[in-house]
């Protein structure tokens, strides 16, 4: 199955167009796309005409090109004769956004348009989805321009059985700074699906984490996936919902009542190296820490603090992470110590966490990150970043950036995020160490580092 | 391997939607699991004698189609230790429904555990260890994983007992093979992907795990409808 034209179509055709309404998603589709996308569009609707005085074709085959990607948007009884049309035409992929299939108890509709396209062997996403968007390339959302927010371009790409859920954390990683690579809206998830968009993510250069949100699987479905994401070189992230609706059915075995659905679904997911986010944070979180660092750890965390509070904060959600956070030897210690600012010197404490205190200047943050990266004592470093405190100054990002450049050793942030300190956050974030906006969300990170390797 | 007397025994038992006890047992003994010596009786006589051939103390347990969980029905009497209670016992579990025999088996000690399977819907045959016994229900300390499984994977779900204390010797008692152990987490597994079609849960519950071996002292082989 080749999902190359899917996600880098060069030529797209668009059908379903209206004359009448330019809110019509395939009219928004259109327009988003033409002109902006290094993609040619051309507008397809059986009755033909103009659109904005550009030619509107009756079928696709009167395309004077071939079409790698057909969006499909007209109402559900059409697609099937649509869809002949497309496999007629030597279309290369499809997305069918229209609704109306199995979601609306029209099994019958959806299994026609599966056995057409299995047959032709045309991959489509869908039906009753968004589709795909790609930074720079493609867009079949059909949400108008003005109303999306769209993370910068990275390496993470989220495919989710919800558009809704979707474009949320879309913005969510837009927020966070978290770059994407593709978002993947599969909806009824027909034809293409979780295992065969990972088939194709796990070779694509862009993608660095792959990141789910899965409401169910189908018969074995789940199983196949799981193996599948085993031998994935990248890291899985999945954040499953409806985990509780199923416990109470009368079962007849202790075992079956024991492993319900969700339990099953947590522990096949576990055994098999992907990631299961318990929430939208610990997904976010995850995904920006994994497209940062490709490497896991043991999860030994060495805490670098301005407060003693924050300090103790993230030793508690260590611990309730599985993260160690062991104290650090007598040499550690000296070392830490004689790097410091004599004024701090005196008042710091130095156990894990470094407490520097707010007396702390750039300098003694630099110092403590430096024994910290070189120490074998831990395996990740967790510095907490208190900009209001008089000695940071806006370099701190760079300059610890540049201490984690050298040694290799994973360094995760917490910095408040508000506007004022946008450029002290992007200072790290710029230069490759991933800064949450909680403590509690800096540790998430270390957590998912260290169970990449627990399994 | 499903053997043709496995097969026979699956095919019988699909009317009542389940194995009983007897069959399951010979089915699990066929596989490779260990077992307690055990035999069917349906006269006092009979009974006397299986159970001066296994020796007493015994286990009686009544048999019938009719009676999935035996101990609702008080069927099931531990440590019989002679002829007497053995013919009494016998009296008492042949007016329970559908009678069909009564099962006596020989006492076997340990740490009580379940190992079950259940044939998830969407990962397929899921395998679980637990601390056994009527409380399994309540404490859920219990470990789950994706069959087939390897000798590491049943390392990993001894691990995730919260009570693995009890299986390493605890405060004086015996630790209990975990070889044996293992090696019979992994064989459940085989067991299970070779019945997925035609079973639909099994608990093997409890399965007796001792200094010297893990018997599975009782079995409910669930069939899919």
């Amino acid at each position: 199955m080749n999902l190359k034209p899917l996600f880098e179509p060069k030529t797209m055709a668009v059908i379903g167009i209206s004359a009448s309404n330019d809110r019509h998603p395939a009219n928004v589709i259109y327009d988003k796309n033409n002109h902006r996308y290094p993609v040619k569009v051309y507008a397809v609707n059986s009755r033909g005409g103009k659109l904005h005085n550009e030619m509107v074709y009756p079928r696709v085959a009167e395309i004077p090109a071939k079409i790698d990607l057909a969006v499909i948007a007209t109402r559900a009884e059409l697609v099937p004769d649509v869809m002949a049309d497309c496999i007629a035409a030597g279309v290369k992929s499809a997305t069918v956004i229209s609704g109306g299939f199995s979601e609306g108890g029209r099994d019958d509709l959806q299994d026609r348009i599966v056995d057409m396209a299995r047959e032709a062997g045309l991959p489509f996403i869908g039906p009753n989805c968004l589709g795909v968007y790609v930074p720079s390339r493609v867009d079949t959302f059909f949400l108008p321009i003005e109303r999306m927010i769209k993370p910068e371009a990275g390496g993470v790409t989220f495919v989710s059985q919800s558009g809704g859920i979707l474009v949320d954390h879309m913005i969510k990683f837009a927020q966070q700074g978290v770059g994407m690579a593709k978002a993947v809206s599969i909806g009824n998830k027909a034809f293409v699906r979780e295992k065969e968009l990972l088939a194709y993510l796990s070779h694509d250069p862009a993608t660095k984490v792959i990141a789910y949100y899965i409401e169910g699987f189908g018969e074995g479905e789940g199983r196949a996936f799981v193996q599948a994401a085993d031998v994935c070189a990248k890291p899985v992230v999945i954040m499953k919902s409806g985990k509780t609706a199923a416990g109470n059915r009368a079962v007849s075995s202790h075992t079956a009542s024991l492993a319900g659905d969700y339990a099953s679904f947590a522990a096949a997911v576990a055994q098999h190296n992907i990631i299961e986010a318990a929430n939208e944070n610990e997904l976010v979180s995850f995904c920006e820490v994994l497209s940062s660092y490709t490497r896991p750890i043991e999860g030994r965390i060495g805490i670098i603090t301005g407060s003693g509070g924050h300090g103790a904060m993230a030793v508690d959600a260590c611990s309730l992470a599985g993260l160690a956070v062991p104290e650090f030897s007598d040499q550690t210690r000296t070392e830490i110590k004689n790097g410091l600012s004599e004024s701090v010197r005196t008042i710091a404490s130095l156990g894990n966490p470094a407490d520097l205190t707010g007396s702390a200047v750039d300098d003694d943050f630099v110092a403590c990150a430096r024994v910290l990266a070189a120490s074998p004592e831990i395996d990740c470093v967790v510095v907490l970043l208190l900009p209001y405190i008089p000695g940071v100054s806006l370099d701190i990002g760079v300059r610890l950036s540049s201490v984690r450049r050298q040694s290799g050793k994973p360094f995760i942030a917490y910095v408040p995020h508000v506007e004022k300190y946008n450029m002290l956050i992007e200072g790290f974030e710029l230069n490759g160490i991933p800064a949450s906006s909680s403590i509690e969300g800096a540790v998430l990170m270390a957590k998912a580092l260290a169970r990449r390797s627990s399994c | 391997m499903l053997n043709r007397e496995i097969k026979s025994i699956l095919e019988k038992s699909r009317k009542w939607g389940w194995v009983l006890e007897p069959d399951a047992q010979r089915i699990l003994s066929l596989y490779g699991f260990k077992t307690p010596k055990f035999d069917v009786a349906a006269t006092g006589s009979e009974a006397v004698a299986m159970a001066r051939k296994i020796g007493y103390p015994v286990v009686a347990k009544i048999v019938s189609p009719d009676v999935v969980h035996k101990s609702d029905v008080k069927g099931v009497v531990v440590g019989i230790k002679d002829d007497e209670t053995l013919i009494r016992t016998l009296a008492r579990l042949s007016k329970i429904d559908g009678f069909a025999g009564m099962l006596i088996a020989e006492m076997v000690r340990g740490v009580e555990l379940i190992i079950g399977a259940k044939n998830d819907f969407q990962f397929g045959p899921m395998v679980l260890l637990g601390m056994g016994g009527v409380g399994v229900e309540i404490y859920k300390d219990v470990s789950l994983r994706m069959a087939p499984l390897n000798t590491k994977d049943a390392d990993h779900m001894i691990h995730g007992l919260g009570a693995r204390k009890l299986l390493t010797g605890y405060r004086g008692s015996e630790p209990i093979h975990l070889n044996a152990l293992k090696k019979t987490i992994v064989i459940f597994s085989r067991f299970m992907m070779d019945m997925q079609d035609v079973v639909e849960s099994v608990d093997l519950n409890p399965v007796m795990c001792n200094a010297k071996s893990c018997i599975v002292a009782d079995a409910r082989i669930m069939l899919k409808k």
